[in-house]
């Protein structure tokens, strides 16, 4: 059955379906039942599944980490969640000494079936703390697969398809995203999706993480205007990462850029671009092109901030640039910002 | 009291642990065992001591001197000296080594090179009886150190706001590598800094093998009765240096023992007087060793013989 739903009531119906279908499946982490909900995502859950299931914890990160492994290892399923994805950093020996790597070290004896969930926030003064997506961190490391949901179907079958996977996956969920409405089918129930194509196109291909998406798709409908057609692939699973369907469309289109919601430097970017020019080298009329943060701690200050967030606007001027275009007129185009995507103050 | 044939069983395990970290110390010269080891000499009757007092199906978690915590719960030297061989055959098919043995159908379900990692798995395990209304106990190793990681305090936190049935067990050796307690240290005890928690304690020598178990078992009692986490603090002396086969009393950072501390740290030697005290002959004792002498010898044969892995085995065992 297919229902619109935003992105935050797609999280809490995903939890509440897998709690339903399995006693074993608790949410848990600081705030989780209180009267915001994470932002409404894990609304319902403790009316519904009682306080055993869905429970607030102490303000220990690095020691409620261990606890989601040590549950997971006694046969549970944790549904670990955190209000921003900073604050992982705290549980970062967890995640990349043991999470990652237990399994392996014991031979296969042990499994992990734990979701992490944690949101990535932007905008109203976010700053250097709550603002960073750490994909291309978790990613790094072997034993983990990070995933970011970018429409409500995705947040909803990714967060069930995370609950339902043997190995510890790390979810990452832009907090603008958290309104975008969207139909859901709930009986879509794949494999934890990686790339997908999300708009059709023959000139450039835009893969893209996140919140990019969504500037992307924007680039594309005023390309479109201009007769110029982008493909937008959302690479939604970054690890273990499949980029078939990238390689796929720059044999067609013979132009890419990457445009990661993160900085460049030593980043996913760097490792789809190097994938993508590895397998593509023959197709590409052009060096593949990099989009992402501005290399600097995330600004407070709304001017600083617009200069280190990249946007629409940026892909648009780099796709021109690539495909030998004139400089569009944007100025009667309308563009995402925090003010009509998010009011704060959190 | 324990029972002459109890006596017995236990003596077999503190020497089976003995002289397994003996067999290595003598082999490690031949590079076959080619993981950084940290022996369990003097720190014997701690595991032996707690895991006497736990039913069967308890879950452990240690740390990466563990081999005396997987000895006293399995008696198994085959897998064992596998894995620190390499081999296949080991524990971890050769990609655990000695820092992270694990034996999760015999209750040792990990241990961790990185001081005080496991402690909040144990906790997670515990809470996870409790979600599932079990009465299984937990109990986690740890040395002094990991009292100096936030972690620790976060678990401690955790499992005493829960009220959950999980022992920690504090192995003091006093040393941190080769930075003593007095360095290390803000507060004055270990006992008395966790009596603000929720929390049951209990302190004993762990030299004693007895005194170990008279600490376990009151403090089991305990913790059974007012549905509270148990802290047992256990001192023992490390005989040999943190990482390898040597002592390290020349070397100046901590003090010789005297000849008579040596015999009182020892938790065999100390067993061993009780024993005879209980009745038990010498000669029963000497038959027991040659016993463990020949599981132990074995072993290592098979170890040796036994195949390395395949190099398909690399990518194997990372995802499911």
């Amino acid at each position: 059955m297919t229902t619109a739903r935003t992105y935050r009531d797609a999280l809490a119906f995903a939890a509440a379906k897998e709690m339903d279908a399995d006693p074993s499946v608790f949410v848990f982490g600081l705030d989780v039942p209180d009267h915001k909900r994470i932002f409404g995502s894990t609304k319902g859950l403790v009316e519904k599944f009682g306080i055993d299931r869905c429970f607030g914890t102490p303000l220990s990160e690095d020691a409620m980490t261990g606890v989601a492994i040590g549950a997971a290892l006694s046969g549970l399923r944790p549904v670990h969640v955190h209000i921003r994805a900073d604050f992982l950093l705290l549980g970062m020996n967890q995640i990349a000494n043991v999470m990652s790597s237990l399994r392996y070290m014991s031979g296969g004896s042990l499994r992990l079936p734990l979701v992490i969930r944690a949101i990535i926030g932007r905008g109203w003064g976010q700053g250097a703390q709550h603002s960073k997506s750490l994909h291309g961190v978790f990613g790094h490391f072997p034993g983990l697969k990070v995933g970011l949901p970018t429409s409500p179907q995705d947040a909803y079958s990714m967060l069930r398809a995370a609950i339902r996977d043997e190995n510890p996956v790390i979810l990452l969920e832009h907090r603008w995203l958290y309104d975008i409405e969207g139909p859901v089918d709930e009986n879509h129930l794949p494999l934890l999706e990686g790339p997908v194509v999300v708009r059709p196109g023959n000139a450039l291909t835009v893969a893209c993480t996140s919140w990019m998406t969504i500037e992307a798709l924007k680039a594309a409908e005023v390309l479109a205007k201009h007769g110029v057609e982008l493909e937008i692939v959302d690479i939604r699973t970054v690890a273990p990462l499949d980029e078939t369907v990238v390689a796929d469309s720059v044999a067609k289109t013979g132009h890419c850029i990457v445009a990661d919601y993160d900085w460049l430097y030593s980043g996913f970017s760097a490792e789809l671009a190097a994938r993508i020019s590895h397998r593509c080298f023959g197709s590409l009329r052009c060096p593949i092109e990099r989009i992402g943060f501005a290399q600097v701690p995330c600004p407070t200050t709304r001017p600083l901030e617009n200069l280190f967030y990249p946007s629409a606007v940026h892909i648009i001027r780099v796709a021109e640039r690539m495909l030998g275009l004139p400089m569009i007129d944007l100025n009667h185009e309308t563009f995402y910002s925090y003010e009509e995507r998010f009011k704060g103050p959190f | 009291m324990l029972t002459k044939s109890e006596g017995l069983q236990l003596y077999r395990s503190l020497l089976l642990i003995r002289l397994t970290e003996e067999a290595i110390r003598s082999h490690y010269h031949l590079d076959e065992m080619k993981t950084p080891v940290h022996l369990g000499i003097g720190q014997e009757a701690i595991p032996v001591g707690v895991c006497h007092c736990l039913p069967k199906n308890a879950v452990t978690f240690g740390t990466y001197r563990n081999h005396a915590l997987y000895l006293a719960l399995t008696q198994e030297t085959d897998r064992f000296f596998a894995e620190l061989f390499g081999k296949e055959t080991g524990l971890g098919r050769g990609k655990a080594g000695s820092m992270h043995l694990c034996a999760p159908g015999q209750g040792l379900m990990a241990t961790s090179a990185v001081v005080a990692t496991t402690i909040p798995l144990a906790v997670g395990a515990a809470l996870a009886h409790a979600y599932r209304k079990e009465s299984t106990p937990v109990a986690v190793f740890f040395g002094d150190g990991a009292m100096e990681e936030g972690v620790f305090w976060e678990s401690l936190n955790f499992a005493s706001l829960r009220s959950l049935n999980i022992l920690f067990v504090c192995e003091d050796n006093g040393l941190a590598i080769h930075t003593g307690a007095s360095d290390r240290r803000g507060f004055s005890s270990a006992v008395r800094s966790v009596q603000g928690f929720r929390c049951k304690t209990a302190s004993a020598d762990g030299s004693d093998l007895s005194a170990v178990i008279r600490a376990t078992e009151r403090l089991r009692a305990e913790m059974a009765q007012s549905k509270q986490p148990g802290f047992l603090h256990l001192t023992y002396l490390r005989f040999l240096e943190h990482v390898g086969i040597n002592e390290d009393f020349a070397v100046g950072y901590r003090d010789s023992p005297s000849p008579e501390e040596r015999i009182a740290r020892d938790p065999v030697a100390r067993f061993t007087a009780q024993l005879l005290a209980l009745g038990c002959a010498q000669g029963e004792l000497d038959e027991m060793r040659t016993g463990v002498e020949a599981q132990v010898e074995c072993s290592l044969n098979r170890a040796r013989d036994a195949r390395l892995p395949a190099d398909e085995a690399l990518y194997e065992d990372l995802l499911i």
